[in-house]
């Protein structure tokens, strides 16, 4: 009864904030916003650029490169050298190398992969200074190549795609900063801490416990963690610890932040294209997707966890392994899915507990490319990808030049289009078959069996992803898996990036072709069906022999533990 | 090129300023002015609300078995005894979960200690007992795993099993709103009630 509230509550919440805060974006990024006028000029002037000053999609793209650099090693100082810095309560030491390289790609990512415990390695400046920071700055990164990319169908005849440093600003201002900063109220009121007078000691006559409790700024970062689809918490269990997601409230919440903008996203891509219709069937293969795997991840895990039921005990509350008793299965599953199709990857539980076909959902809610709706940004401009390659294909069927929205869909798009599809499941794959083959990557799961390697292919899939969730067993800080991930994780970020900002400079470029009557309808329920056909089809053909070794096997291996 | 470069250095300090410092610290401040017992972390004379705590005396109620049984490695003994969450699971030090997979032989292992365990206190247990939470260190439990607690409870302490009922149903919260998540009770504020009523 109560999951069923949730689910309604949540459609009603998301319903209105697609609509609103998808036009309100829309207003954003056509510079129609202004109440913070007096912080956005002066940076503008610090920036020496201005909204006037338009950039092809090369600068654009060089602009973003070179800020993503400059942001890793601002991350990996900051990292290093915490144990001279201040705000360090514990008096922590500086971060070791190879993890400090990674958690900088991670963070810089908008992946938010953790192979640290942030109670125990990260000082306050780190986690302000270093990662926050970062939770604002790749949500706005990703949602301004999805604006660029927007660009290159709403306007014509255009060498330029807008100014980098415009869009993320506006994005930090006037999108980011005013829903964090609210929803950080909200977590702290529920029970969420925030404080930086460092750890807490309690003892309690009545039992005779004593404990140090770790504190610090947590409840703003969590706002932005899961506003911003980041998903990097503060505290080493994340979103299942009580400081962190005090209650069911917060866990509701949550759900509905990180769902918010990548959902609205489309709502801004129809107002901005002229055509609000376009924006729905792009939801409408989403909100699909995503319902199916929400409906068969939330009734797996309201089955029995097989090593539990062999013990004798059979519950009527689900598989309750690494869950929290306040959240109860089936929401924590609705809060795991919502985090894998997101590329958000916070955890209200232990996703390596999860049963074989829950952990099936959240693995292959990643695998489909994040698109469903995937993240801030990324979302959108990787299901606009898909969706090219749908036009493409429904353009062969017919025998006519693939158009979207007026723009032909020519030889250089579909390529470009294809590069962005491909580059994730082949560093993914690559990744987890050379992890795999040398013993550093054999060294890592805690799990035997069929769980064991799918232990390995979540890590690659959630960082090739830019995700950040984890079967938390594997061992990832160690030298090889901090490496390997670092650069599967930017991989999967820019390698996907550039191609969606080269697609919006060629589109912006064209002139739109007026639709005739043999024109392929790009926004009717063939088409939502056809998007969705390639989005599965793509993911489910270069992924099925991996899934078939680890979740798949697992389930099928009936009283066998490993 | 050293345009770019210019711009993303003046930037990433701005962002550092704005959108690090500004905000996480204007953030602490309204928290510490509005919600200061939240803020600090819930924490009363006994402990803090939220984060659970090892009670191992049929006197009490108990929670998860975060640290109980075969995860007693998890509990680590502290000046006066107790467990600690910075040094909870598998002291590494950090909040954290078992992490065991739904085909585990050491899962299946554990959940049968369990089992033992709580048969051994005159507990028929339920889910939450024999399974380790998320965190590693769970404060609530349902109201069933409280009802199935009342034997061992009443035995220890003397107080009728009546009046333990209805303490639980006075003690459970949430879901909050009615639909978010489900009913929990905080093992510590039932404790607390419990010693209360025993004075």
């Amino acid at each position: 009864m109560g999951f069923t509230f949730t689910i309604i509550t949540l459609i009603i919440a998301l319903g209105l904030t697609w609509r609103y805060l998808g036009s309100y974006m829309a207003a954003v990024f056509e510079g129609r916003v202004h109440f913070l006028g007096f912080i956005e000029t002066p940076i503008y002037r610090l920036l020496k650029t201005s909204p006037k000053q338009e950039q092809t999609w090369k600068r654009y793209a060089g602009a973003l490169i070179i800020f993503s650099a400059v942001s890793i090693v601002f991350t990996y100082v900051i990292l290093r050298i915490q144990g001279s810095l201040p705000l360090n309560p514990q008096h922590l030491g500086g971060v070791g190398q190879a993890l400090s390289f990674n958690t900088a790609s991670s963070f810089v990512t908008n992946t938010n992969w953790q192979n640290y415990g942030g109670e125990t390695t990260m000082s306050y400046f780190s986690q302000i200074g270093a990662l926050t920071v970062q939770q604002f700055v790749t949500p706005a990164v990703g949602i301004a190549v999805a604006i660029a990319l927007v660009r290159g169908f709403s306007r014509r005849n255009s060498p330029t795609i807008g100014n980098f440093w415009v869009d993320i600003t506006r994005c930090m201002l006037y999108i980011l900063l005013p829903i964090a900063f609210v929803a950080g109220i909200i977590f702290v009121g529920q029970g969420a801490v925030e404080t930086l007078a460092g750890t807490a000691s309690i003892h309690d006559v009545l039992n005779g416990v004593t404990q140090t409790i770790p504190r610090g700024p947590i409840g703003f970062m969590e706002a932005i963690k899961q506003l911003g689809t980041n998903g990097g918490g503060f505290l080493n269990a994340n979103s299942a610890t009580t400081f962190e997601n005090p209650t069911g409230l917060t866990n509701w919440l949550s759900i509905y932040l990180l769902l918010s903008i990548p959902f609205a996203l489309t709502y801004t891509f129809g107002k901005m294209v002229g055509s609000v219709r376009h924006g729905t069937a792009l939801l409408a293969a989403m909100v699909l997707l995503f319902g199916v795997w929400v409906g068969f991840t939330s009734y797996a895990e309201h089955q029995n966890n097989p090593a539990v039921a062999a013990a004798g005990i059979h519950s009527t509350v689900g598989n309750t392994e690494g869950k929290e008793v306040r959240f109860g299965d089936t929401s924590t599953a609705l809060f795991g899915v919502s985090s894998t199709m997101t590329s958000t990857g916070s955890a209200d539980a232990a996703y390596d507990s999860f049963t074989p076909i829950g952990g099936f959902g959240l693995l292959t809610g990643m695998m489909l490319g994040e698109v469903t709706p995937g993240g801030t940004g990324s979302g959108l401009y990787t299901i606009l990808i898909y969706a090219l390659i749908a036009v493409f294909i429904g353009g062969l069927m017919i025998g006519r030049t693939p158009e979207y929205l007026g723009k032909k869909i020519q030889a250089r798009e579909v390529k470009l289009a294809g590069l962005g599809a491909l580059v994730m499941p082949i560093a993914v794959l690559i990744f987890t078959a050379i992890a795999v083959s040398v013993g550093a990557g054999r060294l890592g799961p805690e799990n035997a069996g069929p769980h064991g390697f799918t232990e390995i292919l979540y890590a690659l899939t959630s960082q090739g992803n830019n995700n950040g969730s984890a079967f938390g067993g594997l061992t990832g800080n160690t030298p090889f898996y901090n490496v390997i991930g670092a650069i599967d994780m930017l991989i999967g970020r820019f390698g996907i990036m550039i191609p969606a900002l080269a697609l919006g400079g060629t589109l912006a470029a064209k002139n739109v072709v007026p639709e005739s009557l043999g024109t392929f309808k790009t926004d009717n329920t063939m088409f939502v069906g056809l998007t969705i056909g390639v989005i599965v089809i793509i993911g489910g053909l270069t992924f099925f022999p991996a899934i078939g070794l680890g979740p798949i096997v697992e389930q099928l291996s009936h009283g066998r533990f490993f | 090129m050293l345009i770019h470069l210019r711009r993303s250095l003046v930037m990433a300090v701005i962002c550092l300023v704005l959108f690090g410092f500004v905000y996480a610290l204007a953030g602490t401040g309204v928290s510490q002015l509005f919600f200061k017992y939240q803020a600090d972390g819930s924490i009363g004379k006994n402990g803090s609300t939220l984060i659970g705590q090892n009670w191992s005396s049929p006197k009490w109620f108990h929670g998860r078995p975060d640290d109980t049984g075969p995860y007693a490695a998890n509990l680590t003994t502290h000046s006066g005894g107790g467990d600690n969450p910075l040094v909870a699971s598998g002291n590494t030090g950090e909040s954290g979960a078992t992490n065991l997979g739904p085909r585990s032989k050491t899962l299946k292992a554990n959940t049968i200690a369990l089992v033992s365990y709580w048969h051994s206190l005159g507990v028929n247990p339920t889910p939450d007992l024999v399974t380790t939470s998320g965190s590693g260190y769970d404060p609530d439990i349902s109201q069933l795993d409280a009802i199935v607690q009342i034997p061992m409870v009443s035995k220890a302490t003397g107080v009728a099993a009546s009046v333990l009922h209805k303490l639980i149903v006075k003690e459970t919260s949430g879901p909050e709103l009615g639909f978010m998540g489900t009913a929990y009770i905080d093992v510590l504020q039932l404790n607390q009630a419990l010693a209360k009523l025993e004075k």
